[in-house]
């Protein structure tokens, strides 16, 4: 089951089938800061939609007494030591930025408040 | 409806605290963690979630989880994984932050703490690692017709651990000192530097009212930016009181998050299409499991130093302080070992208590010091106090001489000789002063012989004045009486 940003479940249970539609991709692309166009929305959604019935087959297998698996292989604890290395300098940090000032990356502000 | 129908309320409160881990590089890249840095000059790829760049464990980072763990007396899983917490905000440049969803790092532990003369004992539900997101900053200025914030991904990336809490606190006093305990245990534990003014020890409150005698819990609300110990009571006290008054009135709580704002001292409701998350948690992708083994737990318990309780305990028993004194001696660990050092080098342990509560932290205070950036050693405090115990100098020198030191490191006994502030305990060098004292004062010696004893304090007052300090008022205030009171 999958949720969009306005609790609006894209429906993936028994029978049916699930679909996103071109205005579904269009609002996790803006969330993301992505543009197409809209051929490129229409083939995006069939192609997400392709996966959510994907993930949906999935769900159907009977999983009843398997243990969860979080990773395919058998690899544990793969750690480093703490010591710092040097960063990106800041105008490298900053060259991908569409916006930035005073060594900030400037967004639109998000109001978080009533 | 009547009076002898009103409802009494039972508060139940649970914290989510979180606390960044003093480790030198940042959890998942070899950036510095350094505080203040100039914005976005601490960053990389991994930590700024550019494409094809991979996280790598810091293993201190995980050492200090499960230190804090096993301080707050948690069962460490011997199998824990990371997850994705997805959520759109600019701070996060990944758009999902890595923590741990169902497999935390540690769980079912307690913390108790002392109020109003009773222990109490708080369960912590779990604790587990994440990294920090980055820190907006928000301007008045203008963006495209709207405004705008700033970024700096600096904090992005640092470890930081989240504690969770039972709903086992039962009013906002409680809340505020469980938490000043819990600063206080991680503190001592070395993996945190807990200073909420700076954002290092962050806490959000849930808060629910319910008949007393209830068990079903009632609807909740969040309450977020909490910056300080003060603020934690203060909102819980107003959060608790708007809630009795929604429930007296006849009216329903939801579920909510609300704001404090500190300055008009209320809660806000936050949006709620802001709370609505679903965080869409899966299993990080990028990193494998963490596998901890009883060796490496046995390790790290080995290590937990004396935690504050137990060593408030014992100083209290081995050097038979009262309570007080070993409340505040043992505020930082740096203090308390401090305060036994001195105490292996002088011997007696209340003298070097109240010239450390005294003198010492005043002088801290003052110049806004931490205890290890000051000059005096052990040994130094010690040698003052046995200069003022032989009388070489007097009390109210002492202060001066300790003032030096802390500055300077100087021996005190330098210090006295090359001040020349030695005690003048010389009977005879004295005598003249007082004489001459007494002779330039006649209405003050006049009501010393008549009897008013305020007087002679006046009077040995001029003699201090007269020799700098530097007399021995033992034997002015002798050599006063002989003279005006014959013996
Ligand atoms: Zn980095």
């Amino acid at each position: 089951m999958m949720e969009t940003r306005d609790g609006r479940s894209v429906a993936a249970g028994a029978g049916e089938l699930p679909r996103l539609t071109a205005a579904d991709v269009a609002k996790v692309a803006a969330q993301a800061r992505l543009r197409f166009t809209d051929e490129e929305l229409e083939q995006l959604s069939g192609q997400l939609s392709d996966i959510l019935r994907m993930a949906a087959e999935l769900k159907a297998v009977d999983t009843e007494g398997v243990e969860p698996t979080a990773h395919g292989i058998p690899v544990y604890n793969v750690m480093r030591d703490d010591i710092p290395v040097p960063s990106m300098p800041q105008a490298d940090v900053l060259s991908g930025a569409p916006e930035a000032k005073d060594g900030y990356f400037k967004v639109p502000r998000i109001l978080e408040e009533a | 409806m009547s009076v002898e129908t009103k409802v009494e309320y039972e508060i139940v409160i649970g914290l989510e605290i979180h606390a960044e881990l003093s480790t030198e590089s940042k959890v998942f890249c070899g950036c510095r963690t350094t505080f203040g840095a100039d914005p976005n000059s601490l960053v990389c790829p991994v930590c700024l979630g550019l494409p094809g760049s991979l996280p790598v464990l810091n293993r201190k980072a995980v050492e200090y989880a499960i230190k804090a763990g096993l301080a707050l007396n948690c069962e460490i899983a011997r199998y824990s994984k990371f997850d994705r917490k997805q959520y759109f905000y600019p701070d996060l440049p990944k758009a999902y932050q890595i923590s741990q969803y169902d497999l935390p790092l540690c769980r079912n532990g307690w913390v108790e703490f002392e109020i109003n003369g009773e222990v109490r004992r708080v369960g912590i539900n779990r604790v587990h690692l994440e990294e920090e997101a980055g820190k907006s900053v928000h301007s008045g200025e203008r963006l495209l017709g709207s405004e705008y914030s700033l970024i700096d991904y600096n904090r992005g990336g640092i470890p930081l651990i989240e504690i969770v809490t039972e709903p086992d606190l039962r009013s906002p006093e409680e809340a505020r000192v469980f938490l000043e305990q819990l600063r206080q245990i991680l503190l001592f534990t070395g993996v945190s530097d807990v200073k909420m003014e700076e954002g290092s020890l962050r806490c959000d409150a849930n808060i629910s009212l319910r008949p007393k005698g209830s068990t079903k819990f009632g609807a909740k609300t969040e309450v977020k930016n909490l910056n300080s110990f003060r603020s934690v009571q203060r909102a819980l006290e107003y959060e608790a009181q708007r809630q009795r008054e929604v429930l007296e009135s006849g009216g329903t709580l939801y579920q909510e998050t609300r704001h404090w704002d500190e300055n008009r001292g209320v809660t806000v409701a936050m949006r709620s299409k802001e709370e609505a998350h679903d965080y869409r948690y899966f299993p990080e992708p990028d990193l494998v499991p963490l596998v901890v083994d009883e060796a490496w737990i046995e390790r790290l318990r080995a290590e937990l130093p004396e935690l504050p309780r137990a060593r408030q305990a014992r100083f209290v028993e081995q050097y038979g302080l009262p309570r007080y004194d070993a409340e505040v001696l043992t505020t930082s660990p740096q203090l308390a070992d401090f305060f036994e050092a001195c105490v292996a080098e002088y011997g007696q342990a209340k003298p070097v208590s109240n010239w450390i509560m005294g003198e010492f932290l005043r002088l801290l205070k003052a110049e806004g010091k931490a205890v290890e950036q000051v000059q005096v050693s052990p040994k130094g405090l010690a040698d003052l106090l046995r200069l003022i115990d032989q009388g070489v100098i007097n009390a109210n020198v002492g202060k001066e001489v300790f003032e030096e030191m802390f500055h300077t490191g100087k021996e005190p006994g330098a210090i006295v000789k090359e001040r020349g502030l030695e005690q003048i305990s010389d009977t005879a060098a004295l005598a003249a002063i007082v004489d001459q004292v007494i002779a330039a004062n006649p209405d003050a010696a006049d009501n010393v012989r008549n009897g008013e004893m305020k007087a002679i304090g006046f009077l040995i007052g001029q003699v201090m004045k007269q020799t700098g300090g530097k007399a021995n008022p033992k034997v002015v205030q002798a050599l006063l009486r002989e003279r005006l009171l014959g013996g």
